[in-house]
């Protein structure tokens, strides 16, 4: 039980629990819902963008062939991506390491302490991950985690690209002096 | 069901990744800037595991798999893109949820981004040319369909090569 409440695990150990709990989920969906839920997180993007959308425009929602193909509503995986954050939360207040931050350490040293600076880029480098990791058709846990772990060529691929773009934009990115 | 059980799985990950530190900005842009690997033990321990539990369910008959089609060239093209701004935000689709959790407010920024990417690529999806997105495409392969080998020779070998990064991760 004290082992609940401590602030870090290696992450080897929680990796392989991490491994436990995809495979339980495979196994334990299969049986309860005839289907098997492979751990995955952007799809839920679009559905949560979808349902958004379909206040103002139903009717463009409803017409949109991508909004089709992925049908808009809540989910399997929407719930999972929710329960990320619960998780998180209830395991930092746990273990005492949760923390307000507004700007992260290597973001200050290269951009400063503002605020404004920092939801800029956060928001624009959300807006390309995600419009990537679509047509890519994953992320790092559909493809990376769950791909990968079936050994599907396209989740090896996927890593090598996400890893490729993402070191050097990095390097680029936080060097501190252009 | 559905949602409770997708739920119950949410909170259980969410619960790992923070106690792993995985959530952090700084882990993510550190592996990314080549200064901490907490990333890579993470996901090759969790890859390294589900594939064997994976398999070893497959072979019993309890599973099916669900292999996502490889598509060179949206692939590799995305695949990048998602590096791109994965740098700059600091987070994927998963850790960004799990990072508001932990506190990290700006979090949030990042996931509206990503709600805002998705309604664009919803726009943009009907106008992307098919020709590129069926571009060199594989269908649904696995390493061991391409490399003629057993997926337990395969799982031997990448358990190998795991436990060999490991072994270099530890030795410093």
């Amino acid at each position: 039980m004290n082992y609940l409440f401590r602030g870090k695990w290696s992450p080897y150990l929680a990796g392989a629990l991490a491994g436990l709990l995809a495979v339980a989920s495979v196994v334990v969906t299969t049986k309860v819902l005839s289907k098997p839920m492979y751990l995955g997180a952007s799809t839920s993007f679009v559905r949560a963008a979808g349902l958004i959308e379909q206040k103002v425009a139903k009717k463009h929602v409803k017409n949109n062939k991508y909004f089709q193909s992925k049908k808009v509503k809540v989910d399997w995986q929407m719930m999972f991506v929710a329960g990320i954050l619960a998780g998180a939360l209830f395991s930092s207040l746990a273990g005492r390491s949760f923390k307000l931050e507004l700007v992260p350490e290597i973001w200050r040293e290269r951009f400063g302490k503002s605020p404004v600076k920092r939801a800029v880029g956060a928001f624009f480098g959300g807006v390309i991950l995600l419009f990537g990791v679509r047509m890519a058709g994953g992320c790092p846990s559909g493809h990376g985690l769950s791909g990968m772990m079936q050994l599907s060529v396209s989740g090896v691929v996927a890593m090598v690209a996400f890893m490729v773009g993402g070191i050097v934009t990095a390097k680029i990115f936080y060097r501190r002096s252009w | 069901m559905e949602l409770i059980l997708g739920a119950a799985t949410g909170v259980i990950f969410g619960f790992l990744l923070q106690k792993a530190e995985v959530l952090r900005f700084e882990k993510q842009v550190g592996f990314l800037l080549l200064r901490d690997v907490t990333i890579l033990k993470f996901m090759l321990s969790a890859i390294l595991v589900g594939a064997i539990g994976i398999y070893a369910c497959h072979d019993l008959g309890l599973i099916e798999l669900k292999i996502k089609v490889t598509t060179l060239a949206p692939l590799v093209t995305g695949g990048v893109l998602f590096g791109v701004g994965w740098a700059i935000a600091g987070y994927c689709p998963g850790t960004s949820l799990g990072a508001i959790g932990e506190g990290r407010i700006h979090a949030i920024w990042v996931v509206l981004g990503m709600l805002t990417g998705a309604a664009l690529y919803a726009e943009v999806y009907p106008h992307l040319s098919r020709k590129f997105m069926k571009l060199y495409d594989y269908g649904k392969i696995t390493v061991p369909d391409i490399t003629g080998l057993n997926h337990w020779i395969v799982i031997a070998i990448l358990g190998g090569i795991i436990l060999f990064m490991f072994f270099l991760f530890e030795r410093k």
